[in-house]
């Protein structure tokens, strides 16, 4: 495997008592795209907040090219050149199509992303740019999302549950559209539910169940059995 | 022709009011803070003036150009250093440290400056006047209102057109995603702070010009800044001009009817909007 750009090393996430992820290893390699399956509440979206700096957590549990940045604030970690697609899109209401994509830009980083590039790849947003964002259907809200994240230029970019909540159509455009955005050296990581879908874009898999990493594999040689055994711990 | 006069000068004295408020209504939009203290901080400006202008012998106008950088960088302090800790779910903690606060800047000024009430000598602005058709409007409240206007003007812009503004708004939308974004919202939030409490220098110099000020009198500027920010509806700045003008005309009649009862219209009027129209006049934001 190629240089991990980001390494988890015993990570324990919690929310207040409650303890989330247990003990999660995982390895991103440079260019990689990782996919990470697994049911409701079995600790996604905790492992996205964790590495962003949502959450707060232990010290040397997250290393990004090398650096321990467990400890640092979710902008701080934004600057570093890791951004996200939040679940559920997270689109700022009060900003137009166009200040939400800037906003994105607010990092300052340089790189192959501005607003052409953006409004190139989904030719809609420039059309609606001055919309709120709230007007959009959510394939667009979905769009604006992606935008926004890239815009940041990040070298990781984490997606989370892209395809929640969106038609099947607009589900297949937008994994379509998948490589292109990555293609350009970045690395990714994508959380989903639909394994069919995250497998296909992915070159390995892990597998969470109850905040522990249950499977980890090749995504073209994983088979449907490990899966399901992983998925829903069924032995 | 008296009651027209009322009018006019009540509308000119809510220039001051939503000066007041502007900086009130600024920090509730983007943090969701109730700032107790915000009039005592108004106070303080005035007697920041004070001190400038007798240690300088400015006049209280070019004061300013002091006054509202040392208000801004009061701010800034303020909310980095305590402000922000009191800040998160639950809206208690803010509530009863800026009322502490409240106490301290009072007894502070209390100490320093005694009880005795000052005035700022703005000289001929304080007087002068020009007549037009009938009624004498005076310099100082039309350069007052003129200021409310442009200082309105300048935050919406600022709102809506820049990217200090843009990070206001998203910070103001959702804390987390904006961070992610790379914004840290305890530097936004200290910048939303200056730039209200620079507001607030300019609302104590014009204060301390027009009226004598004692440190017990930042609870009344208070509530008039949040009469005029409620009447006007959350949110919206130049709502908060028109509940400053509504606020000071409702004061001005009620005065012309029987002077004891300026303050009490003002707020009867308060109350009766707030009975039609619970959000406002013309809210943005809910709750």
């Amino acid at each position: 495997m190629p240089d991990p750009i980001l390494q988890t090393r015993g990570l324990n996430s919690f929310y207040g008592d409650f303890q989330a992820l247990y003990d999660v290893e995982l390895d991103v390699g440079e260019g990689e795209v990782l996919a990470i399956i697994g049911a409701n509440g079995a600790g996604k979206t905790t492992l996205m907040r964790s590495i962003t700096g949502l959450l707060t957590n232990g010290p040397g549990q997250i290393h990004y090219r090398g650096q321990d940045v467990s400890r640092l604030r979710a902008d701080e970690v934004a600057e570093l050149g890791l951004a996200m697609v939040p679940e559920g899109r997270q689109l700022f209401p009060s900003l137009s199509v166009k200040e939400n994509l800037m906003i994105g830009a607010q990092v300052g980083r340089k790189g192959p992303w501005d607003l052409k590039a953006v409004y190139d790849l989904f030719p809609i947003l420039e059309e609606r740019k001055d919309q709120a964002s709230t007007s959009l259907s959510g394939g667009q809200q979905q769009m604006v999302a992606i935008g926004r994240a890239l815009m940041a230029n990040p070298d990781l970019i984490l997606f989370d549950e892209v395809s929640l909540g969106l038609a099947p159509i607009i589900i297949k455009d937008i994994y379509e559209a998948l490589p292109g955005i990555i293609g350009e050296g970045m690395s990714a990581i994508i959380v989903e539910q639909d394994i069919t879908k995250a497998l296909s874009v992915s070159s390995r898999v892990y597998c969470l169940q109850e905040g522990r990493v249950s499977l980890e594999s090749a995504s073209d040689t994983v088979s449907r059995e490990d899966i399901s055994r992983a998925y829903f711990g069924i032995e | 022709m008296e009651w027209l006069n009322a009018i006019v000068q009540g509308t000119l004295l809510g220039g001051l009011y939503a000066l007041f408020a502007a900086g009130l209504s600024l920090i509730f939009g983007v943090m969701r803070l109730v700032n107790i203290a915000h009039g005592d901080l108004i106070v303080l400006a005035a007697y920041l003036g004070l001190t400038v202008t007798t240690a300088t012998g400015m006049h209280p106008m070019a004061a300013l150009v002091i006054v509202v950088p040392a208000m801004a960088l009061i701010g800034y302090a303020l909310q980095r250093g305590l402000l922000n800790q009191t800040l998160g779910d639950d809206i208690l903690p803010p509530l009863l440290v800026t009322f502490g606060l409240s106490v301290i800047i009072q007894n502070g000024l209390l100490e320093v400056y005694t009880a005795d009430p000052q005035t700022l000598n703005a000289g001929a602005l304080e007087t002068a006047s020009v007549a037009v058709g009938g009624v004498a409007l005076g310099i100082l409240p039309l350069l007052t209102f003129g200021i409310a206007i442009a200082v309105i003007w300048g935050l919406q812009w600022t709102f809506y057109h820049t990217a200090l503004g843009r990070a206001f708004r998203a910070v103001s939308d959702n804390q987390d995603i904006a961070q992610l974004m790379g914004l840290n919202r305890r530097h936004i939030f200290g910048l939303a702070m200056a730039l209200a409490l620079g507001v607030t220098a300019i609302a104590g110099i014009l204060l301390g010009i027009r009226t004598s000020f004692d440190p017990s009198i930042g609870g009344g500027r208070l509530i008039f800044g949040f009469e005029a920010v409620i009447i006007g509806g959350l949110g919206n700045l130049w709502g908060t001009l028109v509940g400053g003008v509504i606020l000071g005309v409702a004061q001005t009649i009620g005065a012309k009817i029987d002077p004891g009862w300026q303050v009490l219209a003002g707020h009867i009027a308060f109350l009766v909007i707030l009975a039609v129209r619970p959000n406002g006049l013309f809210p943005r934001i809910s709750g």
